[in-house]
């Protein structure tokens, strides 16, 4: 194999020893790097060479390193997922730096995402979020055939485009306020494009906001960070689009309440 | 060799009638009774997911555990294809009996035919129930679902979401499984792994399972225990699975008296991003839809260099489509990655490694315009260029074949219980319905088949039979206290080894045997060298493993290391399980066996059989039991793709 000309660089680090513990950047030399490497296979270098000096080796999150499981996470130069855009940190590769550069690797931030170690934080609230509501409430074996329920193709695809977010957090990472709206919007899209959603839509988005705000998730202000970062392309279109059906579906429910009262009322 | 054949309970009677039968004659738990059953699920997958929440919705009380920070994470949700099924919507001749046929044949009829028949069965409920839950499939204009042929099946019977089916049904039997969550059915822990079975009067009753995060070792009961943690890719190191893919599971019920069934069943994937250095991590696969338009060729001359544009159409070799006339460059997976190593190894593979092959879109792009096959492959040859910052609209992509996926796994009989009582494997951990080949798209189905469709009804009927649960225990019985110092002293003996090497240079050393010597071509010198080089590297492993840190909090060594000693046991037994089966068939190519034409030649007289290994000790000879396949509806026909 012909050698193609390996980088040095400099990594500013963060490293934490577990939850309860303050953490710190730490500055790391690295080199032989090759530029076809990817990220995180430039961390594994790392971290070789960290356990070859008899020091703990950097703890970060991974597992498909292709780009769709969500489980790799990192701001890298103040970005989250790094400088390209539309792509995961595991899918990053080396050659978008240069050798000489010095990079600041940090764990995603926010009050719902506490770290655990080092690089790595817990989003469990991204699934207590979906718990809330997001899924359509059917059993196994009680669907009809898959063709009674016509949807449009156009629909199938809005569904889709909203339905590929692979809930790696950036968007909370990315954002100010460490709002989790376009995680939530994406979801709620995916399910209120298909005539299937519709049954519970109103419930669904009432209780998954409710949940997200519970999480102590900020608000949205608009800032369009999330969209930005976004390796799936989740437009922000959906935020408005949720914004929208929650003001109805909120003043269904306040409507409905009052009608329950006023029927308490008359016995 | 025992000469029982074993037994796989397929009752008896017209293979389209067995299961509805035999749902009939399956004993039920009264709906009201199931809230006393604890259920333990590990793995988070289509099959985890799927039986996770179809049993939480059933009514029993079930655990879910997955070693990732969320179960939506599981590896399935890679797969990118499809997932067959026999609607037939397209009406061009797909039914259950051509399904059933295809798969057996694809199989290269090494797998159960009324197990397959089933599958072929419950194909279309899987789609109704995944349409049902929101998966957003593709759709025609008027709104149907649409359809596509795929790996080179003769109908069009893979139903899709763009490129990402795996996520979306994944994603589906989450949102199924949280649902349950909601209700308080399901308790999931996240970021658990297996450490140990815990068996109790002969009976699969518990699991010992190690947090990630603490490090702390936690006891879980249960009345039954299901595996659904996938397949054992990962033993070669470099594969297409994720990192954190193991075997572990599935071992260790292995050495509790589980049956690990036809190890050296692997698939190897024709159509993935070569190799780019000795950093590699994993390797990345590209949907083989790809050899449906991309013509795939080297160079006639040996160590030729030179760039693809410079090489002229006289200096090419279109091996495939030299050899195959018939099938050209879509010829089965097993055949395309063999062939793509004979040219590598007569030294006129391409690019700077040598380890690869041309996939040229050149005559297509000519023929159709760069925005026709933009649109087909567009995503495809954006993740190319992402990985290899190569262009493939002006120059060819370079491919070579790995590690995908496992035929073999733990043995399990018709009701996918395993030789454990109480034990039951789905998915990929399960061997059971693919043979010595998987057919594209048939992995979702599958796992979803099991999880969705099958287990809830097998589960009931074990506990209405057995009553499992009139033995009480729980996690304070001495079993689960033996199983967790055993535990204990496994990972105090790995952090204490005190050696010189990281577990990454012994998982890499294994895979290098691995796919050296049992990959894609086999011969029987070659396996006893692996043997000997896997025991003699596991020897050095436990002499001189390197783990930092201690057994507290985070530890990304020592898991790793715990996972790596147990590949270097099933490496052995993958090796042994291939020098057995002294036949070609399916993905496991004998050299000793083929015909004159170079092709896999199976040997029915005396390979008709499933073998079942049973686990004798760490360093003694494992048992090797055999099932014999019976084809009554099916008739064996040699492949032959000329
Ligand atoms: S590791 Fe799966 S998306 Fe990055």
């Amino acid at each position: 194999m012909s050698e193609r000309a390996k980088m040095t660089l400099k990594l500013k680090i963060w490293r934490q020893e577990n939850a309860r513990s303050k953490g710190r950047m730490t500055d790391y030399t690295l080199s032989g790097v090759s530029p076809d490497m990817s990220f995180l296979e430039m961390l594994d270098l790392l971290n070789e060479q960290l356990i070859s000096q008899d020091k703990d080796p950097v703890s970060f999150d991974h597992d498909c390193r292709e780009g769709i499981c969500g489980m790799c996470s990192l701001v890298i130069n103040g970005q989250a997922h790094g400088p390209e855009a539309l792509t995961t940190t595991c899918q990053l590769h080396m050659r978008k730096f240069k050798s000489g550069d010095t990079l600041f690797i940090e764990p995603f931030r926010a009050k719902a995402f506490p770290v655990l170690k080092d690089l790595m934080v817990d989003r469990a609230a991204f699934d207590e979020i979906i718990a809330a509501g997001g899924f359509i409430d059917i059993a196994t074996g009680s669907a009809p055939d898959a063709n009674a329920i016509p949807v449009s193709k156009i629909n199938a695809d809005l569904a889709m485009d909203a339905a590929a977010c692979i809930g790696c957090g950036a968007c909370v990472a990315s954002c100010k306020n460490a709002s989790a709206m376009l995680f939530v919007s994406a979801k709620v899209a995916h399910l209120s494009h298909l005539p299937q959603g519709q049954v519970e839509a109103d419930k669904r988005i009432l209780s998954m906001v409710a949940k997200m705000d519970a999480l102590g998730f900020g608000n949205c202000t608009n800032e369009a960070e999330c969209q930005a970062v976004c390796p799936k392309g989740i437009s922000i279109s959906n935020i408005a689009r949720l914004n929208r059906q929650y003001l109805r579906a909120a003043l269904l429910s306040e409507e409905s309440e009052s009608m329950d009262c006023l029927e308490e009322g008359s016995h | 060799m025992s000469d029982r054949s074993l037994d796989g309970r397929v009752p008896f009677g017209d293979i389209r009638q067995i299961w509805d039968r035999h749902r009939f004659s399956m004993n039920l738990v009264n709906p009201s009774n199931r809230r006393k059953y604890k259920v333990i699920v590990v793995g988070t997958g289509l099959a985890g997911g799927s039986a996770a929440a179809t049993l939480a919705e059933q009514g029993y009380k079930v655990a879910s555990f997955c070693i990732q920070d969320s179960p939506r994470r599981a590896h399935s949700i890679a797969a990118q294809g499809g997932i067959n099924a026999t609607k037939n919507y397209p009406n061009d001749g797909d039914s259950v009996w051509r399904l059933f046929y295809d798969t057996v044949k694809g199989g290269d009829f090494r797998s159960r035919e009324a197990n397959v028949y089933r599958l072929a069965q419950v194909s279309n409920n899987i789609i109704d129930q995944c349409a049902a839950q929101g998966v957003p499939f593709a759709r025609e204009y008027g709104g149907t679902l649409s359809n596509r042929s795929f790996g080179g099946a003769q109908v069009s019977r893979t139903f899709y979401a763009r490129g990402q089916t795996g996520q979306q049904l994944l994603l589906g039997a989450y949102s199924a499984m949280m649902k349950e969550v909601s209700k308080g059915h399901i308790t999931v822990y996240t970021r658990r792994e297996l450490v140990e079975l815990v068996m109790i009067h002969g009976r699969a009753r518990g699991i010992i399972t190690r947090n990630i995060i603490t490090g702390e070792l936690e006891k879980y009961s249960a009345d039954a225990v299901l595996l659904c943690t996938g397949g054992y890719g990962n033993t070669y190191f470099l594969s297409t699975n994720a990192m954190t893919s193991n075997g572990s599971a599935a071992w260790k019920a292995y050495k509790k008296g589980a049956y690990f069934a036809n190890p050296c069943y692997t698939q190897i994937h024709p159509t993935c991003i070569p190799v780019h250095g000795e950093n590699q991590s994993k390797l990345t696969l590209m949907s083989e839809s790809l050899r449906n338009d991309g013509r795939v060729w080297v160079p006639k001359a040996r160590n030729d260099r030179r760039l693809a544009i410079d090489i002229a159409e006289h200096e090419r070799d279109y091996f495939l489509e030299e050899k195959y006339p018939a099938f050209g460059n879509l010829v089965p997976r097993d055949v395309a990655s063999r062939n793509a190593k004979g040219v590598v190894d007569d030294q006129r593979g391409v690019g700077e490694t040598g380890l690869s092959v041309f996939l040229d879109f050149r005559d297509t792009i000519k023929r159709d315009g760069k925005e026709a096959v933009g649109q087909k492959y567009g995503n495809l040859f954006e993740m190319y260029n992402r990985i290899t910052d190569e262009d493939p609209y002006s120059r060819p992509m370079r491919i070579y074949p790995a590690v995908h996926y496992t035929m073999g796994g733990l043995w399990v009989d018709y009701n996918l219980m395993t030789s454990i009582p109480g034990l039951f494997a789905l998915g990929e951990c399960n061997f059971s319905d693919h043979g010595s080949n998987r057919l594209g798209a048939s992995a979702l189905m599958q796992g979803l088949a099991d999880g969705y469709f099958i287990i809830p009804y097998t589960l009931g009927n074990y506990f209405a039979a057995e009553h499992p649960h009139e033995d009480i225990i729980d996690v304070e019985h001495e079993a689960f206290h033996e199983a967790m110092q055993s535990a204990k002293d496994r990972f105090s003996e790995l952090l204490n080894i005190g050696g010189s090497r990281s577990v990454d240079t012994f998982h890499k050393a294994l895979g290098q045997s691995m796919w050296e010597y049992v990959g894609m071509a086999r011969n029987e010198a070659g396996l006893k060298k692996a043997i000997e080089e896997i025991v003699d590297l596991r020897t050095q492993f436990w002499k001189d493993l390197k783990v930092t840190g201690t057994d507290v909090g985070v530890n990304i060594e020592l898991e790793k290391a715990n996972r790596v000693a147990d590949f270097l046991e099933l490496g052995e037994l993958m090796a042994r399980d291939a020098l057995e089966r002294k036949e070609s068939c399916g993905g496991h190519f004998r050299e000793e066996s083929q015909t004159e034409q170079h092709e896999a030649q199976r040997d029915d007289t005396n390979f008709s059989h499933v073998a079942a290994w049973e686990f004798k000790g760490v360093d003694a000879v494992p048992e090797r039991h055999i099932e014999d396949l019976i084809f009554e509806h099916v008739r064996l026909t040699q492949r032959s793709y000329k």
